[in-house]
């Protein structure tokens, strides 16, 4: 039993490979079918994004199981020869496989640091495959527990907090004026694709009207029908500037077409409410000498890219404690896989059981204190052999397991049933047999993992 | 027994000071939780030591000038907690508590000054109550300021270092620093009509143009005409903020005026 991750990535791979190898979605259940149809394939689940196509897989052996898997990859494409692809392929496996998975779906390893669809697509893959029984104990909990360390990473850094695209970086900047984006309104003059962009987040966030002008009057009707908006005719737009507290400009205008005296008048107007106002065009349309004009903001391109800058590089900083926190999660990871060998759950569940009738004829001997040495021995006798025939067929069976493809699960039963996982191998006192709180918490930590959310899986399928 | 709690609240003001000027220089917001907590445990040390002094002093008695103050520097910390609570906004507290320390320290500096006016009716200590707590809010008005002037030139300026992060938006400043002065300044004004009628009781004349008295007549003038200004021809924003910096040093110079007045009857 090895965890096993073949693929490549836009890290390894240009995009004329990684595009031929991309698995639509239509077609990943037939893809994971066929991987496990391999032998020595135990479990697989294969993710394939527009940035990377890999495969996570459990196998026998580990030589055989890279072999199956490269050839599972080339078969996939027919155009493309195992030549071709093997350049491009990196492979893990054991803790570094599962430190890859964990890294991938916290996004430390995506193209934008932080981006939050990687996570959704792994979540998709894992429903796909769960749906075609390709995964089994192994790799259930090993990309549950990559979702959640996910989970962990995005709340306890804030490594996908910040902006990184220009036309969102505008919404964070309006933030940084008006504390609520309700009841604001914005206007838009032209419609540019970032500034159209820019408009539909501000929306998302919450503003409450748009008020639209281009050149052409029937496109601002068209547009505000789009938007929810109203059209304001092109020529009389600076009148109506007062009214808005966001003006996003974008125009193919080559001069400025929004002076320093219009806004200073706006501002005048609107009682030196703030105004905040975003030069999206290239030639500029707003005269930099706004930025002169007291409870005006000015922000041009440059100043957006500048920002989003900046926040690629904080979210890289963001990202060396993520780095940190995946490296934790990966050794309680690799305990589990540890316990999951079938030697040490019969050595655990032999002292186990031991302890519990150790304690249990001790606490009757203390009160039979009139018995002779031979009935002693004889309520001693009558003890082990009830444990002996209790555990008997658990242990016939994890031994009789432990090369089947199902080894693990039994061992994973056996060791919740008698929660040995509270325990190490050494005898226990008895009081902590009962219940093992532990054992809780990982399981409803499971089962809400486990509740994949089908209606918000839809938005994810969207790449 | 006072005297051990007046040290406990100092010194957590202090390393809270130190805690939340290091959280607003930070990235981390690891800090804000220890900062606050320090803040809330020393308040409480202060409720205590506050709450020893009222008991202690018999009613008669009148206020003095350092329990005006520790009063004052208590109203702050209320103040920065309750609106801490409600809006989760940290950076507050690297600008207010320092000033609560300022104003506790300066109240165990300076000499115990026993007021020119004898006490009749208590009007005494609603004077010195309701002026405090005017004074309370024109703080938070001049802290709302400056953070807004801190804020409008970081915009302008484009720098978005760490403050700029942990700041918040310019309106919520501007609302604050309106909310504050609108509840300062009848305050302010029910404080001077307390302390004429106070004046009227001890002395027979309601002004006597003392620095005191002075400085509370310019200073409520002033903040008149900004609460007007706002309200009619939409001094808000920057000017808003400028004019209650200003307004700030009229409240100094009107407590150093009481601190005159004390000096000058006793010596």
């Amino acid at each position: 039993m090895h965890l096993i991750v073949v693929g490549l990535s836009h890290k390894t791979a240009p995009v004329e490979i990684r595009e031929r190898l991309a698995v639509p979605e239509s077609r990943l259940g037939e893809a994971l079918s066929r991987l496990c149809s391999y032998p020595g394939v135990k479990e697989g689940v294969l993710l394939s994004t527009c940035n990377r196509v890999e495969v996570y897989s459990v196998v026998d052996d580990i030589e055989t199981g890279y072999g199956r898997i490269q050839e599972f990859l080339a078969d996939t494409h027919l155009s493309l020869s195992s030549e071709q692809l093997t350049p491009h392929l990196y492979w893990h496996t054991g803790d570094r496989a599962i430190g890859h998975l964990f890294r991938v779906a916290a996004s430390l390893d995506s193209m934008i640091i932080g981006e939050s669809q990687i996570l959704g697509q792994l979540k998709n893959s894992f429903e796909v495959a769960l749906a075609h029984k390709t995964t089994g104990v192994i790799m259930n909990k090993v990309v549950k527990k990559a979702i959640s360390v996910a989970k962990r990473v995005r709340t306890e850094t804030k490594i996908s907090e910040m902006a990184v695209s220009v036309s969102y970086a505008a919404v964070e900047l309006a933030k940084k004026i008006f504390s609520n984006l309700h009841e604001k309104t914005v206007l838009l003059v032209g419609a540019g694709e970032m500034a159209k962009l820019a408009a539909r987040h501000l929306i998302a966030h919450g503003v409450g009207h748009v008020r639209i002008t281009t050149r052409t009057p029937q496109h601002a009707v068209d547009l505000a029908d789009k938007f929810g908006g109203t059209a304001v005719p092109f020529d009389q737009f600076k009148d109506d500037m007062a009214s808005a507290d966001i003006v996003l400009v974008s125009t193919g205008a080559a001069h400025y077409l929004i002076g320093a005296e219009d806004v200073h008048r706006a501002v005048e107007e609107r009682m030196n409410r703030p105004m905040f106002l975003i030069d999206i065009s290239v030639p500029r349309n707003i005269d930099p000498a706004v930025r002169h004009v007291d409870n005006a903001f000015l922000f041009d391109i440059d100043d957006l890219k500048h920002r989003v800058e900046q926040n690629r590089a904080e979210r890289v900083q963001e990202a060396e404690k993520a780095e940190r926190m995946v490296l934790e999660e990966v050794t309680t990871m690799l305990d589990w896989m540890k316990s999951l060998e079938v030697t040490p759950t019969i050595v655990a569940l032999r002292n186990h059981v031991d302890g519990m009738k150790r304690a249990e004829v001790d606490k009757v001997l203390a009160r039979l204190s009139h018995l002779s040495p031979q009935d002693r021995e004889l309520v001693e006798g009558l003890a082990s052999s009830i444990v002996n025939k209790l555990i008997h067929r658990t242990m016939v069976t994890l031994k009789a397991e432990v090369n089947s493809s199902s080894g693990p699960a039994f061992v994973e039963a056996a060791r919740r049933f008698f929660s040995l996982d509270r325990q190490s191998p050494s005898v226990q006192p008895i009081e902590t047999c009962t219940e093992s709180p532990s054992y809780q918490t990982e399981s409803s930590a499971e089962s809400g993992v486990e509740d994949p959310a089908p209606e918000t899986s839809i938005h994810r399928r969207v790449r | 027994m006072a005297a051990v709690c007046f040290m406990i609240t100092l010194v957590l003001y202090i390393i809270a000071t130190v805690s939340f000027l290091s959280y607003s220089l930070r990235r981390s917001e690891a800090l804000s939780q220890v900062s606050l907590g320090l803040t809330a445990v020393g308040f409480a040390s202060h409720t205590f030591l506050l709450g020893a002094r009222m008991f202690a002093a018999s009613s008669a008695a009148p206020p003095s000038f350092s329990d005006a103050l520790s009063f004052f520097a208590w109203m702050i910390i209320l103040v920065l907690l309750v609106v801490e609570l409600r809006h989760r906004i940290h950076v507050l507290g690297s600008f207010m508590v320092p000033l609560a320390l300022v104003s506790l320290v300066s109240a165990a500096a300076l000499p115990d000054t026993e007021p020119t006016l004898q006490p009749v009716f208590k009007t005494l200590w609603f004077h010195v109550t309701l002026s405090m707590l005017g004074a309370v809010g024109f703080t938070v008005a001049f802290v709302a300021g400056v953070m807004y002037l801190i804020q409008d030139r970081l915009l302008k300026s484009k720098q978005f270092n760490v403050l700029y992060s942990k700041l918040p938006a310019l309106d919520f400043l501007d609302h604050l620093n309106q909310q504050s002065i609108v509840l300062g300044f009848p305050l302010l004004t029910l404080g001077i009509v307390t302390g004429a009628l106070s004046a009227q009781f001890a002395r027979g004349s309601y002004v006597s143009w003392n620095p005191e008295q002075t400085g509370a007549l310019v200073t409520w003038l002033f903040y008149f005409i900004v609460l007007l200004g706002r309200l009619t021809i939409g001094w808000r924003a920057k000017r808003a903020a400028y004019l209650t910096v200003i307004g700030f040093a009229c409240v100094i110079l009107t407590l150093v005026g009481v601190v005159l007045k004390g000096h000058s009857t006793l010596s």
